[in-house]
This record gives structure tokens, sequence and C-alpha cells, in this order.
């Protein structure tokens, strides 16, 4: 152990910075962590922001607090309860219809809604029963790196590798339903299955993000990375990658300026993510321009 | 639990306590304006951009003890601004959900980034209670003054709300039939997110930043599901959300141990559960596509 390691502090030497980083086991951990969380997160989330399910997304999130307050009340592991309260509000919302576009939407969303407030007003309900959990509840709420264990690790890990594996067979006709929903139940795709099953699959990453990010900012890896991208390209293929690249880098960067510093990791993510978004749409409004000057320039 | 075995006496005891005499008086008022506003906001189908407003709340609030200004002035100023700018985008048809999505994702992150730095300059439990009150509401910790300031600021937006209510109403139902006839659509649609911000300030006083979209949302998407007539959606709209707020509050002060945000959402809640039950099959059967609502174009085409 050099004076380097014990005091955190950010030098011009790239490598050293790095070794300082990784030498301690919690950073590798919290690394692993959110490598796995932003790969599944991209994934999932550019399937999301298809098919304009911010809304439910973001629902599905802050729900994993609620189920986290309860287990932690019960004394049962948080892991468990941010799933099983993810999976059952994706199942709740799932048997909502959903009526396209128009009116039917409001009314819909009004549920989902009524079904976040409800869990979070029970998360409060916890809270309160449990009494005086202070720190970890800001914990639970706007994350944290520190003490992610091996098991922990593990878990997202399978969960993340079961969630991937599930949406590439289901990526072909859920692509297929969310471009267009009408030709696709013409062509006897089961949409209304598939909807559920995406429900599910968001359900899950909701709550293996929300281990890292906290609840409240979830949103930020599952919204911001695929919104960039697709800004930055209309190829599926093209902007998926990207998504994945752009995810991977916030979290990374994201983490090692939490290290650095005495803010919270859910901070630097969501800056990271939002300049990402905006530097996009920038990218894509100077292009346009360009464009339509050439078009009209030789003419 | 003295309620239940003698209510009348219960009841006296109930509104012998300045607490909860300042909770009903804002808590009422603040349930009014949120249900008014409420059936709009489902109507309008901005739900999502009303639950942005929720964290743009919090995040207001804690950057205004961050940099020790007065936290109401941060909360109402946070809640407008972020609510003109989703009217600015929105008139540009481009405030889809992502862009609101990005946006709020990122103030929540700057919320977490002042309440770290409020934390950091107070002494650790105080500031952490802030934080936590400003997320989840403490209406029996309202003073007197705040009381009084608050009812009168959600009087003066319910009264807003109907004095708008009819051409509102017409440019939420049929805005290019509104704009023919000379409705001022677009001014309308602005004071509408004034509104929604001014009221978003309120109800995170009364029950918390997190939990705001419940006095908004549920009691206008029960409304809208128990009536499809709009005058009387909007006062049951209302109706239903002074109701949650007067049992919520009597059930949290007969059970010390529930927190009254838990008690007010969880009987909006119920509400919504049972408007939903009574209609689900009704408006499966007369409202295939359109859960209750008959618009203009609807009410041509029925003529034809």
């Amino acid at each position: 152990m050099t004076a380097a390691q014990s005091a955190p502090g950010l030098s011009w030497n790239v490598s050293a910075d790095l070794s300082q980083l990784f030498s301690y086991h919690f950073m590798v951990n919290a690394f692993a962590a959110g490598t796995i969380v932003a790969i599944v997160a991209g994934a999932v989330g550019w399937f999301m922001v298809l098919r304009r399910q911010s809304f439910a997304g973001h629902t599905l999130a802050v729900v994993s607090f609620p189920g986290a307050a309860g287990a932690i009340w019960l004394g049962i592991s948080a892991t468990a309860g941010y799933f099983a309260a993810s999976i059952a509000a994706a199942v709740v919302i799932a048997m909502v219809p959903r009526s396209g576009a128009g009116r039917g939407y409001s009314q819909e969303s009004a549920v989902i809604g009524t079904v976040q407030v409800f869990a979070l007003a029970c998360g409060v309900l916890f809270v309160s029963l449990y009494g005086g959990f202070l720190d970890s509840l800001t914990g639970l709420l706007f994350g944290t790196f520190l003490g992610i264990s091996n098991s922990q690790v593990l878990i997202l890990g399978v969960v993340g590798a079961g969630v991937l594996v599930a949406l590439a067979v289901i990526a072909r006709p859920l692509f297929f339903a969310t471009v267009d929903a009408d030709i696709a139940v013409a062509r006897g795709v089961p949409t209304k299955l598939l909807s559920v099953l995406f429900l599910l699959l968001l359900g899950c990453t909701a709550a293996e993000v929300s281990q890292i990010t906290g609840a409240l900012l979830v949103f930020a890896l599952l919204v911001m990375p695929p919104a960039a991208a697709q800004q930055l390209s209309a190829r599926p293929g093209t902007s998926f990658l990207v998504t994945i690249v752009f995810g991977l880098l916030v979290t990374w960067l994201g983490l090692g300026a939490a290290y650095f510093s005495v803010y919270p990791v859910g901070f630097f993510v969501t800056t990271f993510g939002f300049i990402a978004y905006v530097a996009a749409s920038a990218w894509r409004a100077i292009s346009k321009r360009r464009d339509s000057r050439l078009a009209l320039g030789p003419a | 639990m003295v309620l239940l075995v003698d209510p009348l006496t219960g009841l006296s005891h109930m509104l012998s306590h300045p607490f909860m005499r300042d909770a009903l008086l804002a808590g009422t008022a603040i349930a009014l304006v949120s249900g008014l506003i409420g059936y709009f906001v489902v109507l309008r189908s901005q739900v999502f951009a009303a639950d942005a407003l929720s964290h743009v709340a919090f995040a207001g609030a804690l950057g205004a003890l961050a940099f020790g200004i007065d936290l109401r002035a941060g909360l109402y100023g946070a809640c407008i601004l972020f609510a003109l700018l989703l009217a600015l985008l929105g008139r540009r048809a481009a405030a889809d959900d992502t862009v609101i999505g990005s946006v709020f994702a990122w103030v929540l992150g700057l919320g977490a980034l002042f309440l770290s730095i409020y934390s950091t300059n107070r002494s650790g439990g105080a500031a952490g209670n802030t934080g936590i009150s400003v997320l989840f509401g403490s209406i029996f910790g309202i003073t007197s003054s705040q009381a009084l300031v608050d009812s009168i600021v959600a009087l003066l937006g319910a009264l807003a709300v109907v004095a708008v209510g009819r051409p509102l109403l017409f440019a939420s139902f049929d805005p290019a039939v509104a704009q023919a006839r000379g409705v001022p659509v677009r001014l309308l649609g602005y004071l509408f997110f004034v509104l929604v911000g001014i009221t978003a300030g309120e109800a995170t006083q009364a029950v918390g930043a997190l939990l705001l979209l419940g006095l908004v949302a549920t009691p206008g998407g029960a409304a809208q599901r128990l009536t499809p007539r709009p005058f009387t959606g909007l006062w049951l709209s209302a109706a239903i959300g002074v109701v949650s707020m007067w049992i919520g509050l009597t059930l949290a002060y007969a059970d010390p141990q529930l927190p009254p945000s838990f008690t007010i959402l969880a009987v909006a809640t119920a509400i919504y559960f049972v408007a939903f039950l009574v209609t689900a099959d009704r408006s499966r059967a007369r409202w295939p596509r359109r859960s209750g609502l008959v618009t203009a174009s609807d009410a041509r085409e029925g003529e034809r």
C-alpha cells in the first residue's frame, strides 16, 4: 500500500490512476457490475426507446425502491426485493390493455402513474416502519458503488445473461412488432405476448440497474445511451452497437469520476449520459444543415 | 384508535391539534388544485411530464438549500421553468418521451449532487432529514404561516384552472377546431404548463416530490374512467383528490405509525382501483378505443 492508494487523487499519469482505481477489490467489483449493467440496460433500453415505453421503464425502475425497502424491513436480501417488485409491477402494467396512440394512451399512462405512485407510497411506509436507515436510504435512491459483493456481481451476471439471451431470441419479431405493429399482427406475430415478455425483461433490467445507480437514476442508463445513439444513426444495427458503447463509456467514466471525487456516482453517470445525448443531438442538427446546404448548393 | 371507538369525540380531538388543522387546511387546498389540473394532465396525455416535474421539484428544492436560498423559491422556480421548457419543446412537436426522460434524469442527477453538497455543508442528520422530507413529504410538519401561504397559492391556482376551464377543455379535446374558432390554443398550452408547475410545487409540500404524481394523475384518471362528461369529470377529479386527502390524513392521525403520504395515496389508489373495476367491462363494450371520451370529431362522425 502506497500513500497514493490510501488517499484517492487524480494525477496526469493515466496508467497510475487506473492501477490506483483497480487496486481496491470493491472498485473491481463496481466496474464488473457496472459493465454488466451498462450492456443489459443499453440493449433493453434501445428497444424501450424505440417502443416509446419510457414511462413504463421509469415506473419499473422506481418501483424497485419499495421492493428493496420492503425487503430490508422484512430482513431478507435487498436484491430479492429489487427483482420481486420490478417483475410484479411489470405484470400489473402488462395486464392493462395497450391501445396504441390517442386517448387510450392517456388512460394507460394514468394506470402506470397510479402503479408507480402506490408502489412509492408503500416504499415510504416501509421506510417509516423500519425506522432510521437514512444512509442506506440515500444509497437505495441515488445509488452507491461501494460494497458490491462478489455474490451480487454473480447474480447480476447470471440475470443479465438471461435477459440478453431472452432478448436475442425475441429480438427479430419484437423489432418487427415495434416498427409496424399492424403488419406484424397480420403476419401472425404474437405482438401481445411479445409486449408482455418485453415488459418482464424491462422489469428485470430495471431491478439490475437500480442496484448500481439507485432506483431514481436507472433511467440515465436506460434512456440516455439509446436516445443519443438513435440521433446518430437510423440503421438499427449501428445504433444498437453505438448504444452499448455509449452505455459502457458513461458507466466507466461515471464510476471513475465518482471514485476521485466526493460527489455521488449518480450525478456523474447522468451528467455524462446527458452530455452524450446533447452532443449527439447537436451533431445531428449540424449534419442535417450541412446535407441540406450540399443538396441546394451545386444546383 | 380513539376514532374507531368513538368517532365524534375522536374527530374533535383530531381537530383540536393545531398541526392537524394546518395539515387539513393546506391539504384540502392542495388536493383541490391538484385534482383540477390533474384532470387536464390525464386528458392531454401529459402524465409523463408531471412525472418528470416530480424529479425537477426535488432538484429545485435541494438546489435552493445547497445554495442557501429559500427552499420554496427553488421549488417553484425549478418547476415553473421546467414546465415552460416542456411547453416550448411540445410546441415544436419534439418533446417525446425520450427528450423529457433524458432531461429529467439529468436534473435528478443534479438533485443528487445538491443533496450531497448540502449534506456535506451541514451536520449530517438534519440535512438527510430535509432531503427525505422533500422526497416523501411532511404535511404534519407544515407551519401555520406555510399552510396559509400554500392554501392561498393553491386556491388562486384552482381559480385560474376553473377560469380557463372551458376553453382549455375545448383546446384539449380538439385543438384544430378550437384554433379555427379563435381559441388561443398555444397560449392556453403555456398557461396549462405553468399551472402544472405551480401545482407540482404545491403538491411536493403535501406528499413529497416522489409522490406528487399520485395527487395529480390518480384523481384525474379515476374521474375520466367514471364519467365521459368533461365538467362532471373535472369536479369529480377535484372531489376524489380532496376526499383522499381527508381520509388519508385521518388514517395517519389514527395510526401514528402510518406516514400521511402513504395513507393519502393509498386512499387515492383504492378509489382508482374501484373506478377501474366498475368501468372495466363497460369501457370495453362501449368505448373500445378511447376509454370514455367523446371528442368533437366523434360527435360529427356520429351525426353522419
